[in-house]
C-alpha cells in the first residue's frame, strides 16, 4: 500500500507533464488552434446568452419582419421582426446544453461504464454488452429516434402535466424541458456504444499489462483498479471520442429539430432557424435567414472534426 | 471456404433477429401513440359506440400479442397499412416507388463516392510527405464536417439563385425502355454534389492509409525493381492489393447516406423516402412512419450484409469464422 501511494505524485507528475507537452504539440498547429477558439467562442456565447445578446429569443418586434442588417439588428430580423444575431445566440445555447447533456450521459457515464465493464469482466458480460451495442448500432438511428419521438412525446408530455399538477411547479412543460429530455434520452440510448467498443478495447489490451496485474496481486480492489489504474490511461481516448461526439451530437439536435421533432418553438435552435431560412422564396429574398445559421454550424461541426483529428494525432500512441 | 459460409449464416440469422427486436419495439411503441389514434381519426363528434365499433372491427381490443402477429403477418405479406396524408393510399403504394426515387440517386452517390475516393487517396498517399498530401485529405475533410442542412441551403443559393445554373430543386422522371429514371436529369446534380462530397474523405482517408501500408511491401519493390512502369506498379501492385479492405467502409457509408437523404429530400422537394418521412412525422401518418422504419431497417441490414459477403469473397485472409466481436 505504502509503495503504491508512494509511486501515485510520481505518475500524476508524468501525467501532467504528459498533458503539457500534448497542448503544447496543440498550439503548434494552427488549424487546431483555429478550431479551438471558434469552439470556445460558440460555447461562451451560449452559455452567456442571457447577459449577451441584444434582445430576447421571442421577442418580436412587429412590421419589422425582413430587415436587412441594420444597426439596431447587426444582422437583420427574421420574419416575426426577431433579431437575427439574439436569435443565433440563443440556439447556440440549446445547442450547447442538449449537446453537453448526450454526450455525458450517453458518451460518458453509460459508453464508458460499459466498455470499461464489458472489457474488465469479459466473458458473460461483455458478451451480453457487445451483442446489445451491435444490435443496436445495427440500426440506422435516426429512423429509431423518429418512432420514439413521434409515438411517445404526447404521453411524455402528459406526464410532465401530471407532475405539474401534483407538485403545483408551473412552468415545467412550457419550458420546453420535456421534449428536451425525450430527445437526448433517445439519442443517449444510441450513442454509448461507439465510446463502449472503443474503451472495451483498450481496457482488454490493459488489462493484461504488467502493472494492472502487479495492481491485482497486491490485493487492489476492483473498484481502485478500474478507476484508479484503468481510467487515468483511458483519459486519451476519452477526450477523442467525446471531442469528435459533441460533434456529432450537435448535429443530431440540430438536424432533429429541423424535422420538427427536437427543441420545440418558440425555443431557438440552429434547427428552426435553417429550416425557417431555407425554401426558395427566403433563399432568394433574404439569404441572410438562412446564411446565418448555416455559417455557424457548419463552422462550428468543422471545428469538431478539425480538433478531433488533430487531438487523434496527438494522443493516440499508435499514429505517434 | 467451410469458414466462410458459416460466418454468411451467422450474418444471416441475425438479420432477422435484429428485424424482429426492431418491429416488437417498433409496434409496441406504435401501440403506445395516444388517445388512441382511432380517436383522433373520427374525428372529435363521433359517437363512442362509433370508436367502439371500429375498434372491435380493427381488433384493436385483442390482446397485444395477437395484434402484432396480424400487423407483422400484413406486413410480410405486403399489406403495411392506411396512409393518413395520402387519404385512401395503402403505404405499400406510397412507400416503394419513393424508395426507387432515393435508391436512384443514392446509388449514383455511392458509385461516384468511390469512383473519386480511390484515385484521391492513393494519390495523396503517393505524394506523402508533400504539401499536396494534407491538401488533398483535408478539403475533402472539410467537405465531410459540413452537414447537408448546411450545404444544401448554400448551394441552392449558390447555384440556383445567384448563378441559375441548376434548378433549385425537385425531381424530374423520364422512360428509358419502361423504366422510369431521373438520374438523367439536371434535377439530380445538385443532390449527387451534396451526398458526394462529404462521402469522399472517409473513402480516400481510408484508402490512403491502405496505400501506405502497401507501399513499403516487398512484392512492390521488386516490381519497382524489375523495370515495370510506375503506372503499372501503381494499378496493379498496389492500388488492387488496397482495394481489398475498403469494402467494410461500405456499411458505414451506407449510414450516412439514409440520414441524409431524408433531409435533402425535405431541402431539395425530392419526392422520395426522406420527404415521405418528414411528411409523415408532420401529420402523425403512425402507419407510415412504422413502415418507414421497418422497411429502412430492413434495407440497410441487407446491404450491410451484402457487403459483408462481398467482402469475404473479396479477402479470403479474413477470419470469418468465430472472428473477433
Amino acid at each position: 500500500m505504502n509503495y503504491a501511494d508512494a509511486a501515485q505524485p510520481l505518475a500524476s507528475e508524468a501525467r501532467r507533464s504528459f498533458g503539457l507537452r500534448a497542448f503544447r504539440r496543440l498550439l503548434r498547429r494552427p488549424l487546431a488552434v483555429i478550431a479551438v477558439v471558434i469552439i470556445v467562442f460558440v460555447y461562451a456565447t451560449g452559455l452567456l446568452a442571457p447577459a449577451v445578446a441584444p434582445y430576447g429569443f421571442n421577442e418580436a418586434e412587429f412590421g419589422h419582419g425582413f430587415a436587412a442588417p441594420n444597426v439596431d439588428h447587426p444582422l437583420g430580423t427574421d420574419r416575426l421582426g426577431r433579431d437575427l444575431l439574439s436569435r443565433a445566440m440563443w440556439s447556440a445555447q440549446t445547442t450547447v446544453i442538449v449537446s453537453v447533456a448526450v454526450v455525458g450521459t450517453g458518451g460518458l457515464l453509460i459508453g464508458l461504464s460499459l466498455g470499461m465493464l464489458a472489457g474488465y469482466a469479459g466473458g458473460r458480460t461483455d458478451n451480453l454488452v457487445m451483442r446489445a451495442g451491435e444490435i443496436l448500432s445495427s440500426v440506422p438511428t435516426i429512423l429509431l429516434v423518429i418512432i420514439i419521438r413521434a409515438t411517445l412525446q404526447d404521453r411524455w408530455t402528459d406526464l410532465f402535466h401530471n407532475i405539474e399538477d401534483l407538485t403545483h411547479f408551473p412552468g415545467l412543460v412550457s419550458s420546453g424541458a420535456p421534449s428536451i429530455v425525450l430527445i437526448f434520452g433517445a439519442l443517449s440510448i444510441f450513442s454509448w456504444f461507439g465510446m463502449a467498443r472503443l474503451v472495451r478495447s483498450q481496457v482488454l489490451a490493459l488489462r493484461e499489462s504488467a502493472y494492472i496485474l502487479a495492481a491485482r496481486a497486491s490485493g487492489a480492489s476492483v473498484w481502485r483498479i478500474l478507476f484508479g489504474h484503468l481510467l487515468p490511461n483511458l483519459t486519451n481516448l476519452v477526450i477523442v471520442v467525446v471531442t469528435l461526439s459533441l460533434g456529432s451530437a450537435a448535429l443530431a439536435e440540430i438536424g432533429l429539430t429541423f424535422l420538427g421533432i427536437g427543441v420545440q418553438p418558440p425555443h431557438p435552435s440552429f434547427g428552426t432557424m435553417i429550416f425557417e431560412g431555407s425554401g426558395l422564396s427566403n433563399i432568394r429574398n433574404h439569404p441572410q435567414l438562412m446564411l446565418v445559421p448555416a455559417v455557424v454550424v457548419g463552422l462550428l461541426l468543422l471545428s469538431f472534426n478539425l480538433l478531433g483529428d488533430a487531438l487523434t494525432d496527438i494522443l493516440s500512441p499508435r499514429r505517434r | 471456404m467451410p469458414g466462410l459460409t458459416g460466418y454468411i449464416v451467422r450474418r444471416l440469422l441475425l438479420v432477422p433477429v435484429v428485424l424482429f427486436v426492431v418491429s416488437v419495439v417498433v409496434f409496441a411503441l406504435g401501440r403506445l401513440t395516444p388517445g388512441d389514434y382511432v380517436e383522433i381519426q373520427a374525428g372529435s363528434r363521433a359517437r363512442p359506440e362509433t370508436i367502439e365499433r371500429i375498434k372491435e372491427e380493427r381488433g384493436l381490443n385483442d390482446p397485444v400479442y395477437e395484434q402484432y402477429a396480424r400487423y407483422m403477418g400484413d406486413f410480410l405479406t405486403g399489406d403495411l397499412g392506411k396512409s393518413v396524408i395520402y387519404r385512401g393510399a395503402d403505404v405499400q403504394e406510397v412507400i416503394f416507388p419513393r424508395l426507387w426515387i432515393t435508391l436512384q440517386y443514392n446509388a449514383v452517390v455511392l458509385l461516384l463516392t468511390f469512383a473519386i475516393g480511390i484515385p484521391v487517396g492513393t494519390w495523396a498517399a503517393l505524394k506523402r510527405g508533400t504539401w499536396l498530401d494534407p491538401l488533398a485529405i483535408g478539403t475533402f475533410l472539410v467537405f465531410a464536417s459540413v452537414p447537408v442542412l448546411v450545404t444544401v441551403p448554400l448551394l441552392q443559393w449558390l447555384f440556383a439563385v445567384k448563378f441559375g445554373l441548376l434548378p433549385s430543386g425537385g425531381w424530374e422522371a423520364h422512360n428509358y425502355l419502361g423504366v422510369k429514371l431521373g438520374i438523367f436529369s439536371r434535377q439530380i446534380i445538385l443532390p449527387v454534389i451534396v451526398l458526394t462530397l462529404p462521402g469522399v474523405a472517409g473513402i480516400a482517408r481510408y484508402m490512403r492509409a491502405q496505400v501506405l501500408d502497401v507501399l513499403d511491401q516487398d512484392y512492390v519493390r521488386t516490381a519497382r525493381a524489375k523495370g515495370l512502369k510506375e503506372f503499372v506498379v501503381v494499378n496493379r501492385h498496389i492500388v488492387r492489393n488496397a482495394l481489398l479492405p475498403i469494402a467494410t467502409i461500405m456499411g458505414f457509408e451506407l449510414s450516412g447516406l439514409i440520414a441524409g437523404s431524408i433531409f435533402l429530400e425535405t431541402l431539395l422537394g425530392i419526392p422520395g423516402i426522406g420527404l415521405y418521412t418528414f411528411e409523415a412525422i408532420g401529420s402523425r401518418d403512425y402507419d407510415s412512419i412504422m413502415a418507414i422504419v421497418l422497411v429502412g431497417t430492413a434495407a440497410f441490414l441487407l446491404a450491410n450484409l451484402l457487403v459483408d459477403i462481398a467482402y469475404g469473397f473479396i479477402d479470403p485472409r479474413i477470419r470469418l469464422s468465430g472472428g473477433p466481436a
